[in-house]
């Protein structure tokens, strides 16, 4: 009885910022708990499970090769083509599903949203952490074709966890401005498949970013996923591809941007999701 | 005993956008076609604001600056009609909406039960989704796992543990989802008509469920269009009505409020009670010290008003039910020694001596009855719950409490003779 005295609080008109950090930390049980329940949910009912994650990129991978490497002969910077092809498919497919999950999470925990209290950026954030699992899927599967074409890794392998970060903050800022938006907005439903296959064409996974012309690389870099994949890229070939500083720092400035927009956007609306859901 | 819940003139207000009944929300186009529609409009009469706007969206107070305090270990009832504002209070106190103006004191770890099955998943194993109902509801996987094999007890559903809630009959599915949610351990439960689940010997599981959680100190707030349940587990009441607070209280004051407001505004009013025979004009209650007060030391009389429109072969007997707020009839009294009337108008009265009845909200039913002389019998009219009177206790000496003022069970309180004396053997 001697615990309560640790959850006293107010409720108040337009001030629920106090405590909301703080719970966010309270409630990571429910972010374990939803983020299991998004990949359990996700391989129930089908026949041949996990699978899924390995089959769905191996297959875009052979049909890129196919088309860009063996048709089209795009420059591979001297890696095997499926290796070149795979190491950008794996950050590519990791945003854009994250970022996909991100956007429609809120609609799809409606029931949640407006039953119980719990801080609503948990949702998002965990359904984030199913394209994570498939990363790690398919991030083996490029370890077997490494293995299969002979081709090892350096030491450029320990800064992929620095990628992978940015290119979840990626997902995640943008996933929780647009989460936001779906509630009141359902036009989103629609803008974010395209946005992702657009998303393919002007991100460097089938070509190399070295083929876009140098007068508007800078532009091209705007693209916070274009770092990324070149980082990826650079991280799997040890160093013989193109990548330099200027696109990372421009991609650290432009993801910052979009998670603060991202966050800011989403806590100013948070408070009506429940109202308008 | 100090606050749990303290409510400041809270207010909710939400916005009601007439042209979009269909839907909650809005699409980009609609957005872009009404600030279309606003710049044309301020092109075409740039100093008249747009009327379509206006009339578009109308505020409507769900809850209009609300003032209470529950105590802890309270419990308390929620009732008012549909759209009093029960739902939109509880949300707000489970902090799922946030209120428009007005604060809001919580002492104590809060967990609110607005629906059963909350987030359950029907892909999902019954373990699983105990596991998942639990984490959503606010209790912790150690928890859980602690209270697992009870939960399972409770719902009875051990043998589909590991199948899909999806193939559950809809009693399990409940039965599970109920038995999680009774689970919890919070200082202050909210719940919302969740009880009126599954069949009869579930519920009334779920009822002792609930009072066995009251009854361990707990806070608990409780909203239900079912008084007799209510009554039962709730000592409190707080009545809403139209976003306002009507009145707080004991329960059965608080349902009294409840009944005389409905008996105001259901169709009741100007309709007739009659028959061929007989019409009711109206009743009376004689004695009331306040509003609908009497005092527990004090008669009551009550008077039916009737006329009789033509002479009848039988008997025409007025008799009067008695009944508690939660709908148990106390008892029914019949006038006694009468005898043929002839038409006209007549005044019925009885007397209710002081200390029947104990502290409490009663009911009366005014009815009249035709004894034909072959024994069978006719009711000419029977207006269920006419009358309305609340008996309080003045908690003076005649009220026999010897300082105690809490609360005296039982429906009635006779005063009874008495008599002790020293026993010498």
């Amino acid at each position: 009885m001697t615990k309560q005295h640790q959850f006293q609080f107010t409720i108040e008109a337009g001030k629920s910022e106090r405590h909301y950090w703080m719970d966010l930390w309270r409630y990571r049980e429910l972010f374990y708990i939803l983020a299991w329940r998004d990949v359990a949910v996700r391989y129930k009912q089908t026949v041949i499970g996990l699978l899924w994650a390995i089959i769905r990129p191996l297959l875009t991978m052979v049909i890129f090769v196919i088309v860009f490497g063996k048709i089209a002969k795009l420059p591979s910077e001297g890696v095997p083509y499926p290796i070149y092809v795979f190491s950008a498919m794996l950050p590519w497919t990791f945003f854009s599903s994250a970022f996909a999950d991100a956007s429609n999470s809120l609609i799809s925990n409606a029931n949640l949203i407006s039953k119980v209290y719990f801080p609503r950026l948990i949702i998002p954030a965990a359904s984030v952490m199913v394209a994570m699992v498939d990363f790690i899927i398919s991030f083996v599967i490029l370890l077997i074709l490494m293995a299969w074409y002979q081709y090892w890794p350096s030491w450029n392998l320990l800064a992929l966890p620095l990628f992978l970060i940015l290119g979840f903050f990626a997902a995640l800022g943008s996933g929780l401005f647009v989460a936001s938006l779906n509630v009141k907005y359902r036009d989103f439903r629609y803008v974010v498949p395209f946005i992702v296959q657009l998303g393919l064409y002007i991100s460097p996974v089938g070509f190399s970013s070295s083929v876009v012309p140098e007068q508007y690389q800078s532009f091209y870099y705007l693209n916070p996923m274009v770092a990324v994949i070149d980082g990826f890229r650079w991280v799997i070939s040890g160093g013989s591809t193109a990548f330099n500083s200027t696109e990372l720092n421009i991609s650290v400035i432009v993801v910052s941007i979009i998670c603060v927009i991202g966050v800011l956007q989403f806590r100013r609306m948070e408070k009506t999701f429940a109202d308008v859901i | 005993m100090s606050v749990a819940i303290k409510v400041e003139s809270l207010s909710k207000k939400y916005i009601i956008q007439h042209e979009k009944k269909s839907a909650h929300y809005e699409t980009l186009s609609d957005s872009f076609i009404q600030s279309g529609k606003k710049f044309i409009n301020g092109i075409s009469h740039p100093f008249s604001r747009s009327k379509s706007e206006e009339q578009a969206q109308e505020e409507f107070w769900a809850l209009k600056d609300i003032n209470f305090e529950i105590m802890q270990g309270d419990k308390v009832g929620i009732i008012g009609r549909n759209g009093a504002g029960k739902s939109t209070l509880l949300k707000i106190l489970s902090r799922i909406t946030d209120p428009t103006s007005g604060k809001i004191h919580i002492n104590g770890r809060i967990a609110s039960l607005l629906e059963v099955g909350t987030g359950f998943h029907p892909e999902l194993t019954g373990r699983e989704n105990i596991y998942l109902n639990g984490a959503i509801l606010g209790m912790g996987r150690k928890e859980i796992k602690a209270k697992f094999d009870e939960i399972v007890d409770f719902a009875e559903v051990e043998k589909f543990l590991d199948t899909p809630v999806k193939r559950y009959s809809s009693g399990m599915y409940v039965r599970l989802a109920f038995a999680v949610a009774a689970h919890l351990d919070p200082e202050i439960l909210i719940v919302d008509e969740v009880l009126a689940v599954g069949d009869m010997q579930f519920q009334k599981k779920c009822l002792g469920k609930m009072e066995e959680v009251s009854n361990q100190g707990r806070t608990v707030l409780f909203v239900s269009h079912n008084m007799a349940m209510i009554s039962n587990l709730c000592k409190k009441g707080v009545m809403l009505n139209a976003g306002q607070l009507e009145f707080q209280g004991q329960i059965s004051e608080a349902i009294l409020h409840y009944y005389q407001q409905q008996n105001e505004q259901s169709a009741r009013v100007g309709k007739l009670f009659e028959s061929d025979n007989a019409v009711l004009i109206r009743g009376e209650l004689i004695g009331l010290s306040a509003a609908s007060d009497i005092s527990i030391h004090d008669e009551l009389i009550v008077r039916m008003l009737y006329k009789i429109k033509k002479s009848i072969a039988g008997k025409c007997v007025p008799n009067f039910h008695f009944s508690t707020s939660s709908g148990t009839t106390v008892f029914v009294s019949s006038a006694e020694g009468v005898t043929k009337m002839s038409p006209g108008q007549y005044v019925a009265d009885c007397k209710i001596p002081g200390h029947l009845l104990n502290e409490g909200a009663y009911f009366v039913g005014l009815a009249l009855t035709t004894y034909l002389d072959s024994g069978s019998f006719e009711v000419e009219f029977f207006d269920q719950n006419a009358l309305t009177f609340n008996v309080i206790d003045p908690m003076d000496e005649r009220s026999n409490r010897y300082g105690y003022a809490g609360i005296v069970p039982g429906v009635v309180r006779p005063k009874l003779v008495w008599n002790i004396h020293q026993d010498i053997k």
